[in-house]
């Protein structure tokens, strides 16, 4: 058991050792790039079980041979959009351990026999990155793109639209960018922190890689963690770690905690259960999965049913504006979900002629038909647009009906349990 | 076969509804809403002309019939 224990605790992997993002420091502790060829690397991210970290979790090697046997030149994309707010991983990997990344990106450019490679990013982090870049010496040049600050701009096609010089919204998805991405070229998109892994993986081993999480999740994964703690930031654990140790490395919970937020904004509420293990099997109960490493500390005194209408809003003004039911469906379910907080954020609603905002709230009572209005509309939107920014929306708030199940009773009967709960 | 909609060309123009109502209803703006509750409808093979016709006159260009 102690082995289990230990796989699945918080360690330093991708960020072990000097974070300095120097070439000098990185040779001197993880040596050069060893010599792969295209098979080697896609068997080395097939038996080392290694996933996206940029949500999803799909099996790296499936995309590395979807792309390589398309048999025309390729294209790869390391991908460090992070749009999503409470997310910070990748933005500190740019700047603690970049070449990792960018060993990782040659070596999915060896495995697909790519002939571009760019990194898509934060603009803010290209003057050091253009600095290793000319001192790296890869054999396939890399190109930057600079990442636009919004939600979706992460999102695969929008990824290759963006490195196409269009707007960085989701196309859709009838062919797949893996046979026909930028200029027509497969093209492989994968998170930076994927690539990071890879890097390890081609210099330490299978073994080793495999003895960090479980058997059926291996590996270990950035998570950023905010809220109530007393540290926030950036940690990194095997899967299965549990909830409370990788609060406890982010600090340990600033007061008690009424549930956590796993995921992100696209993510699911899960009890504040320190034993929990933080992997895709252990939250699925909870319709949620690690995603991208965020986690979010709701404290008590803070409702959760509130903080989730707060959340659908912000989501709602997220769309790219180009799916009917997303662009629609969104606002009206964020704003269903407001009324039956009862006290709906109004920024940015217009005010309507003649009535004052207090008399607006006042028309705005929680009623029991709106909980089945939610569900009707979460209904709705799933599955209907170009991404998944509707479905991760609907998994949010369908999560927050059902772990906050007695604050919307409460709601309903025109009280707030973490209001008083802060009495 | 399977009937995609491309949801960055459509624009609930409702013709699709209208052609093919044993697979697709309407939202509340308007919006095809395949009526299996999957986003890719299977087409049964005695709807493939009436699916083909929705295809063609899709004022957006947003349907496709697709290969299983």
């Amino acid at each position: 058991m102690t082995g289990v224990a230990a796989a699945a605790a918080v360690q330093r992997r991708v960020l072990a050792g000097n974070r300095d993002g120097r070439l000098d420091s990185h040779l001197a502790r993880h040596g050069r790039l060893p010599a792969l060829d295209a098979g080697e690397v896609i068997d080395l991210a097939r038996d080392a079980g290694l996933t996206g970290r940029g949500g999803a979790g799909f099996p790296m090697w499936r995309k590395l041979a979807a792309v390589a046997e398309a048999g025309r030149p390729a294209v790869v994309i390391a991908n460090a959009a992070e749009g999503e707010p409470a997310s910070g991983k990748d933005k500190a990997l740019l700047s603690y351990q970049p070449n990792l990344i960018l060993d990782g990106l040659q070596l999915a450019a060896r495995a697909t026999g790519a002939r571009a490679a760019h990194l898509y990013g934060p603009a803010a982090s290209f003057a050091a990155l253009r600095c290793l870049l000319a001192g790296r010496r890869d054999a396939v040049p890399v190109r930057l793109h600079a990442a636009p600050d919004a939600f979706v701009s992460g999102e695969e096609s929008a990824v290759v639209a963006a490195v196409s010089g269009r707007g960085a919204v989701p196309a859709d998805k009838l062919i797949r960018i893996t046979r026909a991405g930028v200029g027509g070229a497969p093209t492989l998109v994968q998170n930076v922190e994927t690539l990071a892994h890879l890097a390890l993986i081609a210099r330490h081993g299978v073994g080793w890689f495999r003895a960090a999480g479980s058997p059926d999740e291996p590996g270990t994964f950035l998570a950023t963690v905010s809220g109530a703690v007393a540290a926030p930031g950036v940690v990194e654990a095997g899967y299965g770690v549990p909830l409370g140790e990788l609060l406890a490395a982010a600090g340990g919970p600033a007061g008690e905690l009424a549930a956590i937020l796993v995921g992100g904004y696209h993510g699911g509420w899960v009890p504040a259960d320190p034993a929990l293990p933080v992997s895709r099997a252990g939250l699925a109960p909870f319709g949620a999965s690690p995603g991208a490493g965020v986690v979010v500390a709701l404290p008590v005194g803070s409702c959760g049913l509130a903080e989730t209408a707060r959340i659908a809003g912000y989501l709602a003004g997220e769309s790219a504006g180009q799916c009917g039911p997303c662009v629609n469906g969104l606002p009206r379910l964020a704003e269903t979900l407001a009324d039956l907080t009862g006290a709906p954020d109004l920024r940015g609603v217009p005010e309507p002629a003649g009535l004052p905002g207090m008399a607006r709230v006042a028309a705005r009572r929680s009623r029991p038909e709106l909980v089945a209005e939610v569900e009707r509309l979460a209904g709705l939107v799933a599955g209907r647009g170009a991404c998944r920014h509707p479905d991760g929306t609907v998994r949010l708030v369908r999560s927050a009906l059902r772990t906050f199940e007695a604050e919307v009773a409460a709601h309903l009967a025109g009280h707030c349990l973490a209001t008083e709960a802060r009495r | 076969m399977r009937l995609h909609i491309d949801w960055t060309a459509c624009d609930g123009r409702g013709l699709c509804a209208e052609l093919l109502p044993e697979l697709l209803t309407e939202d509340d703006w308007g919006y095809p809403v395949p009526r299996e509750g999957v986003p890719e409808p299977p087409v049964p093979r005695g709807l493939e002309s009436a699916a083909r016709k929705a295809v063609d006159r899709c004022p957006a260009l947003a349907l496709r019939l697709v290969k299983e």
